[in-house]
């Protein structure tokens, strides 16, 4: 439902009532077919949202040119005849199709729901209003959102850097960070935004790509790269692309000439004021709630932090105030897009916890009539070119393609559509594939991993199966890269045509492989991840086995105190732990470990020993692997020589129990990135600066005589976090900034230590005197992990934590169907990011679940037992684990080697057809015999 | 608390990256869902940027 907002909310968990007024779209998306023939003609121009101002849109538009639904749309406060009726109406007066409707008016819809999800997202900070940087006035200061669309393919430059003032390249630019974020007094903002410090990088990174030569500075306070892989990327920026970082606050932005060029001047890391020139400025602007989304959290009264962020608790961090509505992204708070995909996920599972018992009962799954059984049928191939609107036939002779395919051998029937995506040609080619009884389908159109799917549902509503189709690329690989010669790019999209012909000549149907499904979950690992993950899956319905190696549940939460956001956590444990122990649907398997796994989706099976040394097998079809991280045993800082040398976990225990020791220093020292961000663990713990601010903060509430230091290289107190870093340096706790070729120095001395570290301010070492000293240890692997990934044949990345199949879309999928990951199994990371990683491992999980069976791809690799002779190299290169050399016995009584596919592991990838040197094994679908035909028809004209 | 009848829908408010992804976890666990979105095309913000930390993937 596009161009539509939520106006009101009623009624309560399990039965809402929901308004939905809708935007009149002036285009009917049944009759659209996104030619662009409107907007071609439309007069008016406007800025463009979509690329931030920085290019021009008609009044009538499609959002993007990948949109979904690509349905072009008027906008109502440009379009010249909505405001003079009978003054332009050029749009309707082109529109083939007769969509374009003035008439068109807003819509209230009422709706009935069990649960609402509330993902509204952010708007980037405007530096407009205020003029921040001169942000306005000088056109080369632009924000990092405007770059972002300088820098694409499909932004108003094409990707060409280019100095909005006069269109010259950029040569040397700079970048500065908080804008809109960190900062009370311009903004407002007194939020981290958490995600701008990584996005710079990358900008500038890529930048130096786009413009070879380019000079690229980032002007920072800290930098927060503390996800996954990101102080690899930040020290690769830095080693081998040469992003400059300077960490300073820029004290103005001031133009310089006429140009347009721009001076800055900052305070530099020595002390010394300067200023420097650059043509192009950007603002890494913060991250805000929009205007409209508080005004809704408002009427549902969705209780909001002091930041404006929806309210969430660490133990339920995508429940909100208002029961039954649940939120994910960046409305609860800023954060990257894996962390708001894992939320997504975990918001399904939240839903899912109180609407399951009506699971199915709404949602249908498509029918398609039986197959027509083409076997003794002679060929006939219809063929389908695709003009996608100018896209190919601008640059591409459309009807001489389709004259020329109809000449093919075994093509019966050829077609022209303007979209063969449009939904109305799919009941076209529904009817014409019936009528003209074709048996095989080529669509000469654009990329396969986008529509591939669609035409296959589209043949398979033609009774058809629906791998007798192939589809020859002439848009991607020809048109959009041909646009300069017509004769050449209508050549090659006859030969791509020709190759795809002969190639689905040779294709038979394909079965879908189904599998049935276990609808048993095991988890492993009994920490706040395990346990979130099992609850959650048990209140579904899901049977759930919970293993913990040790003879507790709790994890290493039973050695934490409070959250970042000061809840109890012993208090909250012990209720999981409870309700964990009381879920009839759950079997808690403590002082056990896995031993052995095999299986694939649906249907693995795993061997567990328990204290006792039995041995037992559970079958699951799906396992979320949840085992933890451990903490590491500092050598430095005199932490095995001094009892008063102690690491975070330590200190927190000996303050509980109000240690001698505790009670009595006057004087504290915290260093962070102990073990972290160095060497061969280049990673960051990601919680250690916070938990420092925090105990600094209660040693200062308990007794504000106390001396407190923190000294710390970038201060990653993230997101909301921020506020505890602004209250520890309000109470008086001292911050000072080391870098890794300084680290401080520790010296016992008579009445205590002695810590020597260099100061920035003062430039020159610095000496504190401390009584007690307190080490940010890093977070590193559990023992088991790498046991365990072998077991299941999951990957570990180089620090040892678990692999997740995409880092940005895939969060906590592993690259092998049905399993799972969640917690700091996967990375350091805080409670409420856990439990919101062990909810989303739980709703994929339940995708599964839900069902008795599932339908796998056809395609896959078959043997051929009398060409292969068992040499196994394809078992090696096989990236799924789908092979296995065995041996058949036959008839004479001789052994044979060769080698079995697992259909539901195998994705028909290809790698074992390249690397056979026998023909010993071939993926269906790209047989030898279709791709020698087509190579053949390439060569052959 | 709950009542009798639980309704085996569910509205998702936003057409971004989370919103898409509840989406579709959601209608893959067997419910219904309707995906609001305030402009005319889902996406969201991800959909303006180039490319995408640590691959360089483009973001479509």
């Amino acid at each position: 439902m596009t161009l539509c907002e939520v106006t009101d909310v009623t009624g309560s968990a399990g039965d809402f009532t929901v308004t939905v007024k809708e935007q009149p779209r002036y285009v009917d998306m049944d009759k659209c077919i996104a030619c662009g023939e409107c907007a071609a003609k439309c007069p008016k121009k406007v800025d463009d949202e979509y690329n931030a101002g920085t290019g021009k849109r008609k009044a009538v538009y499609v959002k993007y040119a990948q949109a979904v639904p690509l349905k072009y749309q008027i906008d109502p406060d440009a379009c010249i005849w909505l405001n003079k009726p009978g003054r332009c109406g050029a749009c309707a007066k082109v529109c083939p199709s007769g969509a374009i409707n003035f008439d068109d008016t807003e819509k209230i819809h009422e709706i009935e729901v069990g649960s609402v999800i509330l993902a509204p997202g952010f708007e980037c900070f405007d530096p407009g209003g205020t003029e921040v940087f001169g942000y306005g006035n000088y056109p080369n200061v632009i924000t990092s959102m405007q770059l972002e669309r300088y820098l694409s393919a499909s932004g108003p430059t094409e990707g060409h850097l280019i100095r909005p003032s006069d269109g010259k390249p950029v040569r040397k630019m700079a970048f500065l960070q908080c804008v809109g974020s960190r900062d009370e007094n311009l903004c407002g903002n007194g939020y981290c935004s958490s995600v701008c410090c990584m996005y710079a990088i990358k900008e500038a990174v890529i930048a130096k790509d786009h413009a070879p030569g380019l000079q690229t500075s980032i002007f920072y306070m800290d930098m927060r790269t503390h996800g996954k892989e990101f102080d690899e990327y930040y020290q690769r920026a830095k080693d081998e692309s040469g992003v400059r970082f300077v960490r300073c606050r820029v004290g103005g932005v001031e133009p310089q000439g006429k140009d347009g060029d721009l001076r800055l001047h900052y305070v530099n890391e020595r002390g010394r004021q300067i200023e420097e020139y650059f043509d192009l400025v950007v603002l890494s602007v913060g991250l805000e709630t929009p205007k409209q989304v508080l005004e809704l959290a408002d009427k549902m009264d969705i209780r909001l932090t002091p930041h404006n962020f929806a309210a969430v608790s660490s133990f339920s961090p995508v429940t909100t105030s208002l029961p039954g509505v649940f939120t994910g992204g960046a409305f609860s708070g800023p954060k990257d897009i894996p962390h708001s995909v894992t939320e997504g996920s975990a918001a399904a599972a939240a839903v899912a916890d109180i609407l399951a018992p009506a699971r199915f009962e709404l949602a249908r799954e498509k029918t398609f009539p039986p197959e027509r059984d083409i076997l003794n049928e002679e060929l006939r191939i219809g063929v389908f070119v695709c003009h996608c609107g100018s896209n190919i036939a601008g640059y591409v002779d459309v009807e001489d393609v389709a004259n020329y395919a109809a000449t093919l051998p075994g093509v019966s029937h050829v077609e022209r559509n303007l979209f063969t995506c449009s939904q109305d040609t799919q009941e076209l080619m529904v009817q014409v594939i019936k009528e003209n009884k074709l048996n095989r389908i080529v669509v000469a159109a654009c990329t396969p991993r986008t529509h591939e799917p669609l035409f296959h549902e589209t043949i398979r509503s033609a009774g058809l199966n629906e791998y007798l189709f192939e589809m020859a690329n002439i848009r991607n690989q020809n048109s959009w890269v041909h646009t300069g010669d017509k004769v050449a790019a209508t050549q090659k999209a006859k030969d791509l045509t020709r190759m795809a012909v002969a190639k689905v000549a040779w294709q038979g149907p394909l079965e879908n492989v189904s599998v049935p499904i276990t609808r048993r979950a095991l988890i492993i690992g009994g920490g706040i991840a395990g346990m979130s993950s099992a609850l959650n899956l048990a209140r579904q319905g899901f049977p759930v086995d919970l293993i913990e190696k040790s003879a507790v549940l709790g994890g290493n939460a039973l050695h934490l105190h409070t959250t970042w956001a000061g809840e109890h956590i012993a208090l909250k444990l012990d209720s999981i732990v409870r309700d964990v122990a009381t879920n009839k649907l759950i079997t808690v398997h403590p002082e056990t470990e896995v031993v052995a796994a095999e299986g694939y989706i649906g249907n693995f099976k795993t061997t567990v020993r328990d204290g006792s040394n039995r041995r037992s097998t559970i079958q699951h079809g799906v396992a979320v692997i949840a085992t933890g991280a451990t903490r590491l045993m500092p050598d430095e800082y005199g932490y095995r020589d001094h009892k008063e040398v102690v690491s975070a976990l330590e200190f927190d225990k000996l303050k509980e129990v109000n240690d001698f020791h505790v009670r009595n220093s006057s004087s504290f020292v915290f260093i962070q990135c102990v073990g972290s961000r160095e060497g061969e663990r280049n990673y960051c713990s990601k919680v250690c600066c916070t938990h420092s601010v925090q105990s600094a903060i209660e040693l200062k509430k308990e007794n504000t005589s106390r001396q407190v230091y923190i000294l710390y290289r970038d201060m990653r107190t993230y997101g909301q976090r921020e506020v505890l870093y602004k209250q520890a340096r309000e109470m008086g706790v001292v911050f000072i900034n080391y870098d890794l070729h300084g680290k401080p120095e520790v010296n016992k001395s008579e009445s205590g230590f002695e810590v020597t570290v260099w100061d920035h301010v003062l430039h020159r070492p610095l000496l504190i005197r401390a009584d007690m000293i307190v080490l940010a240890a890093a977070i590193i692997p559990s023992v088991g992990a790498k046991k365990l990934a072998n077991l299941y044949k999951v990957p570990i990345d180089k620090h040892g934590f678990f692999q997740e199949a995409h880092a940005k879309l895939r969060p906590v999928d592993f690259a092998t169907d049905g399993l799972f990951v969640a917690g700091t199994a996967h990375y350091p990371k805080p409670i409420d990011e856990t439990i919101a990683q062990a909810l989303a491992a739980s709703a994929r999980a339940a995708t599964l679940l839900a069902r008795d069976e599932i339908t796998l791809d056809g395609i896959k690799a078959e043997v051929d037992p009398d060409n292969c002779d068992g040499c196994a190299l394809c078992v090696d290169v096989c990236p799924y684990h789908a092979i296995t050399l065995i041996e058949n016995v036959d008839n004479a009584g001789e052994a044979h080697k060769l080698v079995e596919i697992n259909t539901a592991h195998c994705k028909g990838c290809g790698l074992c057809q390249g690397t056979c040197p026998k023909r010993g094994i071939a993926v269906s679908g790209f047989t030898y015999q279709q791709l020698e035909s087509q190579i053949e028809a390439a060569l052959a004209v | 608390m709950l009542k009798n009848t639980t309704i085996g829908s569910v509205m998702v408010v936003g057409g971004g990256i989370t919103g898409m992804q509840s989406a579709l976890d959601l209608a893959d666990a067997g419910y219904f869902v309707y995906l609001v979105e305030r402009s005319g095309a889902i996406g969201g913000a991800m959909a303006q940027l180039d490319k995408t930390f640590p691959t360089n993937d483009c973001s479509m």
